[in-house]
């Protein structure tokens, strides 16, 4: 066996400058280039218990595509990463990949050693692929036989779960629409997560390629409005996929939400990236704040106090109630925000929002805590401090601290069965406990999670309505 | 492939207040009174709420009647028959509460609040009621669907706070006059959010008038219309956060703290007014543009 050489440095990410970039909305990470790519692709060992793909919730073949890489098969790596992902180019900028592929990668639990960039890697692959589009003969689309007695499956929400079950079973042969509320595909990919992590055109260039497929896309649909699960059967959809998200705000309950400037991050990210306020040409409008905070710590917070600086903020917290060590957000997105310019005020819980004559946000009140014992989270719990509350002066206020179900379409399809969080009851096959018909998957089902995850439950969903079909036709 | 305009009717010399008919027809079939949609007029055009005034399931169509108040209505107010609309979202929200009263059904519609009364007001016609309508402008020339209400009403009264058509003074005198005269089951306004608090004020029981259950027609700043942003959230006197688009946008007049809604819809005042400036200018440069190619040609 050919001794392997231990490379323990990661290959650095070229990134815009910190300060240059606080300030406009061009992506962040710049991608490696086919040098960085090799060097990096060298560092894998090609372990042979492959204990990187047991972290990836889609199983991609990871030392198989990055051996594919080192032959500058680029084509090849793709279509190799392509058979478990459909979205490469997306997870491979947003997967959480430290707790994912890379966090099993052995190469990263040799000591001082740092685990190979499998999602860089991954997003150089799809990064090529765009560049150096394939020419696809007619003959190779697959969906080439278009007859209209292929059996009809209607996809309900566009986000990664919705998109990547209507890719398979367009690929399936079946007769895919997706219905979308909004007038754009892509769920959180296109109204929550900004542009500078995830630029749009690439979501947009991945759909793109659905349609290509075949899939048909109805925008501007709110199913259980426009049309509901029991219009669709009569228009002889044989069977659903739920993929509606985890889209309702959570709000603090505490004196002062309802004051002016104060706002949801969903309410936020949509106005700035799928309204794309921050563009004059533009007509939405977006809350301009001097002075910004922001409640949370997950992703989500990230990308609002992002967000905040980047509109012209000067000074821009994040109030978050545990220590730096329990923050949800993927590490490299708080490293950015940090690099950027963002306060951290760790074990801070607001109290109070107090507003101005006019109902205008002027100041907020916070209480110091301390972590106690653990939580049934596993986390330590915060624990207030009495009498030591204190203001601070800001005019914009954002709630980041969660999501809930949705129930404008659940609660209006009679017979679903929804948990206690109103999120749908599904068997391990992605099928709705109470409707056979009915599937459903991603944060409908889970909670607020991951777009891989939301992609895994995709797939999984799609096989088992093809399973399911198969046995009625 | 958007939505395409039908018809289009200035309803007041003065060109701010206007009709307009698209074709919807997966809307109109499931469109009812108290229903919105949101409509985005091109790519860079914000999603703006406005109430269903009438559709036809028949023909396919959906009746607005918007007044030109800010940069996205002055814009749509200039598109004409055959042009587009890029998006059309409907129907949304809850459809009015619809049955059988005991006592007559008060409709109080103000300025273009007098549309969105018309379907619901005839749903409850149909559905047997004695209906009366007031239906109340600043001045006559802002009154409009008179005759719409006049067909199938029972009783319809005209006010104009400046007493140029009807009686002089606000629909809330007239209603007052009302409450005292007969028995009323059920008090519907819609109007501005001011008309709004005043006629819920009267008809709470807690003056010397008879209590009356009264619906109010939320129209508070939207986004997605769906549930998700919490923009158009509002504080009942309960102290509840409801959001206006999926708990609305028709809710209990009795239970909205008015005084806060009126502040929260001043959120974007100081914008919309340079934005609106900004666009007229743009406007007029264009039209004079126009007008000296026309004096050289
Ligand atoms: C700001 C933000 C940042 C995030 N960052 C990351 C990250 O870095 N990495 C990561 O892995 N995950 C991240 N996440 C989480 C991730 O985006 C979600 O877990 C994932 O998008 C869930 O996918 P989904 O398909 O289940 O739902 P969604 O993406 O929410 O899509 C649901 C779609 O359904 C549509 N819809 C809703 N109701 C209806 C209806 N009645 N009819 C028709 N359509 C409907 C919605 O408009 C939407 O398009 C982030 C989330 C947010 C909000
Ligand atoms: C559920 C709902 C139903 C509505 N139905 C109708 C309707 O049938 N006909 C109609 O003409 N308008 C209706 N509106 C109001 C309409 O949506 C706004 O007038 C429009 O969005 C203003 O856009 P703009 O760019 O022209 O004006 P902007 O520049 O945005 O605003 C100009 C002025 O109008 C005020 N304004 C802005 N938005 C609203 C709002 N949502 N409600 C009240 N005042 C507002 C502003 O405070 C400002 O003073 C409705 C609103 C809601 C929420
Ligand atoms: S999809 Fe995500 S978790 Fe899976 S290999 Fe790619 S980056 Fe890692
Ligand atoms: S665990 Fe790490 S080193 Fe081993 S095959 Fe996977 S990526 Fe390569
Ligand atoms: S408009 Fe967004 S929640 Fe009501």
């Amino acid at each position: 066996m050919p001794k392997v050489e231990i490379i323990k440095e990661r290959t650095p990410m070229p990134h815009q400058d910190a300060k240059i970039r606080a300030h406009n909305f061009e992506e962040v990470a710049l991608g490696f280039t086919e040098e960085m790519a090799l060097a990096e692709a060298k560092r894998c060992m090609q372990c042979k218990n492959r204990a990187c793909v047991k972290g990836c919730p889609v199983e991609v073949a990871i030392p198989e595509f990055i051996a594919l890489i080192l032959e500058k098969d680029y084509r090849g790596a793709l279509k190799k990463i392509k058979e478990t992902n459909v979205l490469p180019a997306i997870c491979g900028r947003v997967c959480p990949q430290e707790t994912q592929c890379e966090q099993y990668c052995t190469l990263g639990k040799i000591k001082d050693s740092k685990p190979v960039g499998i999602g860089r890697l991954e997003r150089f692959v799809a990064d090529w692929d765009l560049v150096n589009p394939e020419e696809i003969s007619p003959e190779d689309a697959y969906c080439e036989d278009v007859d209209d007695d292929r059996l009809k499956v209607a996809i309900i929400g566009g986000g990664p779960a919705g998109l990547t079950c209507a890719g398979e079973l367009a690929n399936l042969g079946y007769s895919v629409t997706i219905f979308e509320a909004f007038h754009k595909t892509g769920g959180v990919l296109v109204y929550g997560i900004p542009e500078f992590r995830l630029p749009k055109d690439i979501v947009k260039k991945e759909i793109d390629k659905l349609k290509e497929c075949g899939v048909k896309i109805e925008v501007n649909s709110v199913i259980g409005q426009i049309l509901d699960i029991e219009d669709l059967r009569k228009m002889g959809f044989k069977a659903f996929f739920i993929g509606v998200g985890a889209g309702l705000p959570v709000f603090l309950k505490i004196p002062g939400t309802e004051l002016n400037g104060v706002l949801s991050a969903n309410e936020y990210l949509t106005r700035v990236n799928l309204m794309k306020a921050y563009d004059p040409e533009y007509d939405t409008m977006v809350d301009q704040g001097k002075n910004v905070a922001v409640f949370g710590g997950g992703n989500v917070a990230m990308d609002s106090a992002r967000t905040a600086l980047r509109l012209g903020a000067e000074k821009v917290m994040i109030i978050y109630r545990r220590s730096e060590k329990e923050i949800p957000a993927r590490r490299e997105e708080y490293e950015h925000a940090v690099e950027e310019g963002v306060e951290f005020h760790f074990l801070r819980n607001p109290t109070k929002i107090i507003g101005d004559d006019e109902g205008f946000v002027k100041a907020i009140e916070v209480l110091k805590m301390e972590l106690g014992e653990p939580d049934a989270s596993g986390r330590r719990r915060p624990i207030a401090q009495p009498r030591t509350e204190y203001i601070i002066d800001v005019d914009l206020c954002i709630m980041a601290i969660g999501a809930k179900a949705n129930p404008l379409l659940t609660k209006k399809t009679k017979n679903l069965k929804l948990n206690k969080w109103d999120y749908i009851e599904v068997n391990e096959k992605g099928q709705s406990v109470s409707i056979p018909d009915v599937f459903a998957g991603g944060d409908i089902v889970t909670g607020s999670a991951t777009v891989i995850s939301a992609m895994g439950a995709g797939k999984k969903a799609a096989a088992s309505i093809h399973e399911y079909l198969l046995n009625i036709y | 492939m958007g939505t395409k305009i039908v018809s289009k009717t200035f309803l007041n010399p003065n060109k701010t207040v206007f009709e307009m008919v698209v074709e919807a027809p997966l809307v109109a079939k499931k469109a009812k009174g108290g229903n919105f949609v949101i409509l985005r007029i091109d790519e860079t055009g914000e999603r703006i709420p406005l109430t269903v005034a009438d559709y036809d399931k028949e023909k396919g169509t959906i009746t607005m009647v918007i007044m030109a108040v800010g940069k996205s209505t002055t814009q749509i107010s200039k598109l004409e028959p055959g042009d587009e609309i890029l998006d059309f979202i409907g129907p949304l929200g809850n459809k009015a509460h619809i049955k059988k009263f005991e006592h007559p059904v008060v409709f109080v519609g103000g300025g273009v609040g007098i549309a969105p009364c018309y379907p619901q007001a005839k749903e409850m016609k149909e559905e047997g009621n004695h209906v009366i309508a007031i239906l109340s402008a600043r001045t006559k020339n802002l009154l409009f669907w008179e005759d719409k209400f006049r067909e199938f009403c029972d009783e319809v009264f005209i006010t104009t706070d400046d007493g140029s058509l009807g009686m002089k003074g606000f629909g809330v005198d007239k209603l007052k006059q009302l409450m005292l005269e007969k028995p009323l089951s059920q008090v519907i306004a819609i109007g501005p959010m001011i008309m709004m608090k005043f006629v819920a004020l009267l008809t709470n029981g807690k003056k010397d008038l008879p209590l009356i259950p009264t619906i109010v027609s939320l129209n508070t700043l939207m986004v997605d219309g769906t549930g998700m942003c919490g923009g158009c959230r509002f504080q009942t006197m309960h102290g509840e956060t409801k959001f206006a688009c999926v708990d609305g946008p028709d809710v209990d007049g009795h239970d909205v703290d008015f005084d806060n809604l009126l502040k929260r819809n001043t959120r974007f005042v100081r914008v919309e007014k340079i934005r609106l400036e900004k666009y007229n200018e743009e406007c007029r440069a264009i039209n004079k543009f126009c007008e000296e190619k026309e004096i050289e040609g």
